[in-house]
């Protein structure tokens, strides 16, 4: 076994390879803006030069001589479009804020113009030629800017409807023997996948077809329509393949409507391929963040009180937030915590999802100030942790399924070598090196949401499995490959999946890391009625109430009877008792306590997540912990991290592989989050300064050169019937904190804003 | 990008007859209406960007077998301006007698970038500040003179200490640059007139009151070679950057000593990242010759080499960071075992 492939332990499935590596590796996995298209007209984007104010005019003249230029699309002639709901007030959209609407500017590089042109190259020259005035208003860009508004985010986003808080925290506080106080910084972050924020639309008819990189077809599907005012039936979204998600495909942005439009009104096929310093603006971002954190305990190191404050940038017309308090309040034993989350709103486009979105920024203050207590206690950072582990989270004190927080601890200290560590800081070094060990616990929701499959088995043991789900790297393909073999008991190979399309069976949205939970729970449900139907054909009438009660429906330990799977299951003999060559069903699954209209809004493209915290008796976390080395230079203050060792536990591990190289990137991810990635505000005009990637770092192969995942063996017969926690988002979060944690065992200093960069240390 | 016309140069005569004819005498070089086509590393993306608009390019690739020579010969070093940067870094004599050349060269860029970019675009690569970068801010001197200075009080952490003006604080952000400034390279440049040749440290310009001027190239001339008198075992090129790779330099120095008997005979220190063009440190470096090495002495030379830094909101960390840069390169190089 290489190290790709660990050897599953108990409850893992089988490390495979991926159902797409070949397409991928040989380049034929074809993405959004490869489909072909029949005659398509190429769109590029023109975006504003302000922040705030209004188009005055637009020179359109030397832009409209340049060769193949069909069309200039700006407000005064755009296509009319409805209004677009922000996806948490029942709505698909990432922004209320809508271009080409008006002369009005409300965030840098929002979309004013649109050049439609017989290729790529006359669309891009035209952009460039167009001269745009405008009457600049001077924008509010961030905290600290005069003009903007402050509130409470309780109130104001239907998605954060509490501030946690339980027990009394200000005297428990004021009465505790050890007191920690500190503000923590987290920066803007964009997501940058690879794959640019491209939409393809053709029209056959009144019919429209959209390729576009998304994480959710089906809320795409309905967004689109809802503004364009036509039957969702009418709009097909398709992406086998999507270059990366993170978030930033998880809700509709303007763009699709407007080129929709546009191609309508052109009555051709129109391509539009923004560039990388567009997707700053016209998709959404990880707004910054401020934290205040309070500590209270007792000499022992018990928790006696916990308050966390946060506050959350966002846009002028939504509120959208984050409110990591949720994760934060309960990660650990403490009777007395109290909570607040605040949202400021500046002149910037709406922020949205990115890779674990409460979790990045909260935990990193939370566990940073974890360490500054241990410090001040003159007690390890893993033991305070064991002293505050806690089998029910202290808010409403309901169980956590399962919790393997120590377990991982422990795990991931003895691989990284926890025990050489010399505690004191500035104590260990290498040379012009000097060297920090830290650690932080790591945690992410368990979520699922409603998922709806198809499956056609043949009686040779072809297998088509139909799901809308979405490939964003994750291994989402494999994953369901492998459920449906298992459950059919068919080999791997025999196995076609398609994914990716909203004519479909609906899945969710691939975002909140349930994508595995909910798709593969469907999948193995449905292919469960297909097993039944088999089994009555084949079994004698009295077994079969035990047998479909053992393999039918949702039993409490799936995920240990598909290992011991009923193979002796005959398909030919099953189906030759039948006298039929094919079996198909179609079945929609909802998580335990989903509401009625689960499936209703499934079919709308509306999300439903069931999970985390917000379970009725239980609470759903899949944890970890990390340990990484700093290396802090003596001379330069150059920050390197030459390692990174994180332990996982997530229920059933459905495939090593596709789960480790998920693990693997996150902790990369929060080592870039940590040292590299922020997105640079001029905070005289509101406008990014550093949208490139030669300018928005994110690490090289250089930087990482040492990164071990382990995945603990857990089981938890509470969540899902596949019995699986969601680990995409689950790695980069306690890293930026298990960073810091280790500059300050390096150098003594503790710095609590992010990234860290090398003028940040003073040794 | 807009559109251009292209045409190969298979002979210097050519290139230089194409660049010549189309460019206007009165335009800087970064202006000129026809532009050279090396690695394209630079100009291509500057075209995408809407930076540089030339109406036509001369590809002088074809040149390379008269122009991509790696000649270290006994007591001079020859390098070609269209040697690719990876040839030249991995090139062993280089190595042994030049290390500050090999190590400038393999510490920038990518492996990608360094297989494609030549020497001589290399030194001829423009800053990489966002606001010269990004057309859609009017006030840039180098781009457009006389609008103002976006960067002067936005967001200048890249951006130079050394060798400012109020009109520009762009950074030059090239290495192999600080590395021939260093050796007294000379850059051979061929023109209508035939060849010229003059010091490296003149062929670049400082802002002043126009940053747009960049070079001493008049439009139709073309770097053809680099020359360099001299061995140069003791030197070292040390780099200080966000990332351990693909990254330019937040401040980096190229040192050169010749040291005999513990005596300093020789010293070239220049500094990279933290200046609006390649700068050699002369005063700095005066105080090593005829010295005996200690920690002290390496202090007061990185004093002096930013005796006059000036630092702006968000780089003034460059001058404390390039003083510790300047010191412990020093160090290496006393120390470094040839």
């Amino acid at each position: 076994m290489t190290a790709a492939a660990s050897e599953p332990k108990a409850n893992m499935g089988q490390p495979v390879p991926r159902y797409d590596a070949t397409a991928k590796v040989t380049g034929r996995a074809t993405y959004a803006s490869d489909m072909p298209l029949d005659n398509p007209a190429y769109a590029f984007l023109v975006t504003s030069a302000i922040a705030k104010g209004r188009i005055d005019r637009f020179d359109l003249d030397d832009a409209g001589r340049v060769r193949g230029v069909i069309d200039i699309v700006t407000h005064e002639n755009a296509p009319k479009l409805k209004e677009s709901k922000l996806f948490s007030n029942g709505g698909y959209a990432g922004t209320t804020i809508q271009p080409l609407k008006s002369a009005e500017i409300a965030h840098d590089g929002q979309i004013i113009a649109v050049v439609i042109a017989e290729s790529y190259e006359a669309a891009r020259e035209a952009a460039n030629r167009i001269k745009v005035s405008y009457t600049a208003a001077t924008p509010s860009a961030s905290f600290d800017s005069p003009g903007t508004t402050t509130a409470t985010a309780k109130g104001q986003n239907s998605q954060f409807k509490e501030d946690p808080k339980v027990g009394d925290f200000a005297k428990a506080f004021d009465a505790a023997e050890v007191k920690l106080t500190a503000s923590y910084d987290t920066p803007t972050q964009h997501h940058n996948p690879m794959e640019l924020f491209t939409t393809s639309c053709a029209w056959m008819g009144d019919n429209l077809v959209i390729y576009e990189g998304s994480q959710f077809v089906y809320g795409l599907k309905n967004g689109v329509a809802e503004q364009l005012g036509i039957d969702a039936d009418k709009v097909r979204v398709v992406n086998p393949y999507v270059g990366g998600g993170f978030g930033s495909r998880g809700s509709m942005t303007p763009r699709t409507a407007i080129i929709a439009g546009i191609a309508k009104r052109l009555n051709r096929p129109i391509k539009l391929v923004p560039t990388r310093d567009q997707g700053f603006t016209i998709a959404t971002y990880r707004a910054e963040t401020r934290h205040e954190i309070k500590l209270g305990a007792s000499r022992d190191g018990r928790l006696v009180a916990l308050r966390h404050e946060g506050a959350e940038v966002s846009s002028r017309p939504d509120a959208y937030c984050v409110g990591g308090t949720k994760t934060t309040t309960r990660l650990y034993a403490c009777p007395n915590v109290d909570s607040l989350v605040s949202i400021v709103r500046a002149d910037r486009n709406t922020p949205g999802f990115m890779r674990s979105p409460p979790e990045v920024p909260y935990l990193f203050a939370l566990e940073s100030a974890l360490d500054e207590l241990a410090v001040k206690l003159d007690m390890d950072p893993i033991e305070l942790r064991r002293i505050n582990d806690t089998t029910n989270e202290p808010i409403s004190g309901k169980p956590y399924t399962s919790r393997s927080l120590m377990a991982c601890f422990d795990e991931a200290a003895k691989a990284f070598g926890w025990g050489q560590r010399s505690p004191q800081p500035k104590s260990m070094s290498d040379g012009d090196w000097l060297i920090g060990y830290g650690c932080a616990a790591t945690c992410y929701p368990t979520q699922m949401a409603p998922s709806a499959a198809r499956v056609r088995l043949q009686r040779d043991g072809r297998t088509r499995v139909e799901i809308a789900g979405h490939e964003i790297g994750t291994g989402a393909y494999t994953v369901i490959a492998q459920t449906a073999a298992e459950r059919l008991g068919v080999p791997l190979e025999k196995v076609a999946v398609f994914i990716g399309d909203s004519e479909l069976p609906p899945a969710p949205v691939a975002g909140g890391s349930n994508s595995t939970a909910s798709t593969c729970s469907a999948v193995m449900m449905v292919c469960d009625q297909i097993r039944q139907r088999l089994l009555k054909a084949v079994m004698p009438s009295d077994s079969l109430a035990d047998k479909a009660k053992e393999t039918v429906g949702i039993s409490p330990a799936p995920s240990t009877q598909a290992a011991k799977g009923d193979r002796s299951l005959d398909l030919e003999k099953a189906f030759d008792a039948l006298g039929v060559v094919v079996l198909e069903e179609y079945g929609e699954w909802k998580p335990e306590g989903a509401p009625l209209d689960s499936f209703r809004a499934m079919h709308n493209g509306q999300v439903r997540l069931i999970g985390g915290h917000a379970m009725k008796d239980q609470i759903a976390y899949a944890f970890g912990a990390e340990f990484v080395e700093v290396r802090v230079n003596r001379f330069t203050h150059e920050i390197r991290c030459p390692r990174l060792v994180g332990a996982f536990a997530a229920g059933r591990i459905m495939n090593p592989r596709t789960a480790r190289s998920q693990l693997m990137g996150g902790l990369i991810w929060g080592m870039s989050s940590a040292l590299l990635e922020a997105t640079e505000l001029d905070e005289r005009n509101a406008r990014y300064v550093n949208d490139n990637l030669a300018d928005y770092l994110v690490p090289v192969n250089a930087d990482v050169p040492g990164v071990e995942v382990i995945m603990l063996s857990e089981q938890d017969d509470h969540i899902n019937p596949v019995g699986a926690k969601g680990l995409g988002e689950l790695a980069n979060v306690g890293t930026n904190a298990a960073i810091c944690n280790a500059i300050y065992h390096a150098t003594g200093q503790r710095i609590r804003k992010l990234p860290v960069r090398l003028e940040n240390i003073e040794v | 990008m807009r559109s251009f016309s292209y045409q190969r140069a298979t002979d210097p005569d050519m290139a230089v007859q194409a660049l010549g004819a189309a460019a206007a005498s009165n335009n800087p070089l970064t202006k000129a209406t026809a532009q050279p086509l090396a690695g394209g590393t630079t100009l291509i993306d500057l075209m995408k960007l809407d930076v540089m608009r030339p109406a036509a390019i001369v590809d002088i690739n074809p040149l390379a077998h008269a122009w991509s020579a790696i000649e270290p010969g006994g007591d001079a070093l020859r390098l070609g301006a269209l040697a690719k940067m990876s040839d030249v870094a991995a090139h062993a004599e280089i190595q042994r007698s030049y290390p500050v050349i090999a190590d400038s060269l393999k510490l920038a860029a990518s492996a990608q970038l360094r297989n494609m970019a030549t020497l001589g675009g290399n030194v001829m690569q423009r800053t990489r500040c966002n606001y010269f970068r990004d057309v859609s801010y009017e006030n840039c001197n180098k781009r457009n003179p006389g609008s103002g200075c976006a960067a002067m009080d936005g967001v200048n952490r890249m951006h130079a200490v050394l060798g400012t003006s109020d009109q520009c604080i762009a950074t030059y952000p090239g290495d192999f640059a600080q590395a021939l400034i260093a050796l007294d390279a000379t850059v051979e440049i061929t023109g209508k007139a035939g060849t010229r040749s003059m010091p490296f440290a003149q062929l670049h310009k400082a802002p002043g009151s126009t940053p747009d001027i960049e070079t001493a190239l008049q439009p139709g001339e073309l770097i053809s070679g680099f020359s360099i008198r001299g061995r140069w075992p003791r030197s070292v090129y040390l780099k200080a950057r966000d990332r351990q790779s693909y990254e330019f330099a937040l401040s980096s120095a190229a040192i050169a000593l010749d040291v005999q008997d513990g005596t300093i005979r020789d010293a070239r220190v220049a500094l990279g990242g933290v200046a609006t063009v390649p700068w050699r440190a002369r005063e700095a470096e005066a105080l090593l010759r005829e010295q005996k090495f200690d920690e002290a002495l390496a202090q007061r030379v990185a004093d002096a080499a930013f005796a006059d830094a000036r630092g702006r909101r968000h780089n003034s960390f460059k001058i404390a960071l390039g003083k510790r840069v300047v010191a412990r390169a020093l160090q290496q190089a006393v120390t470094m075992e040839i």
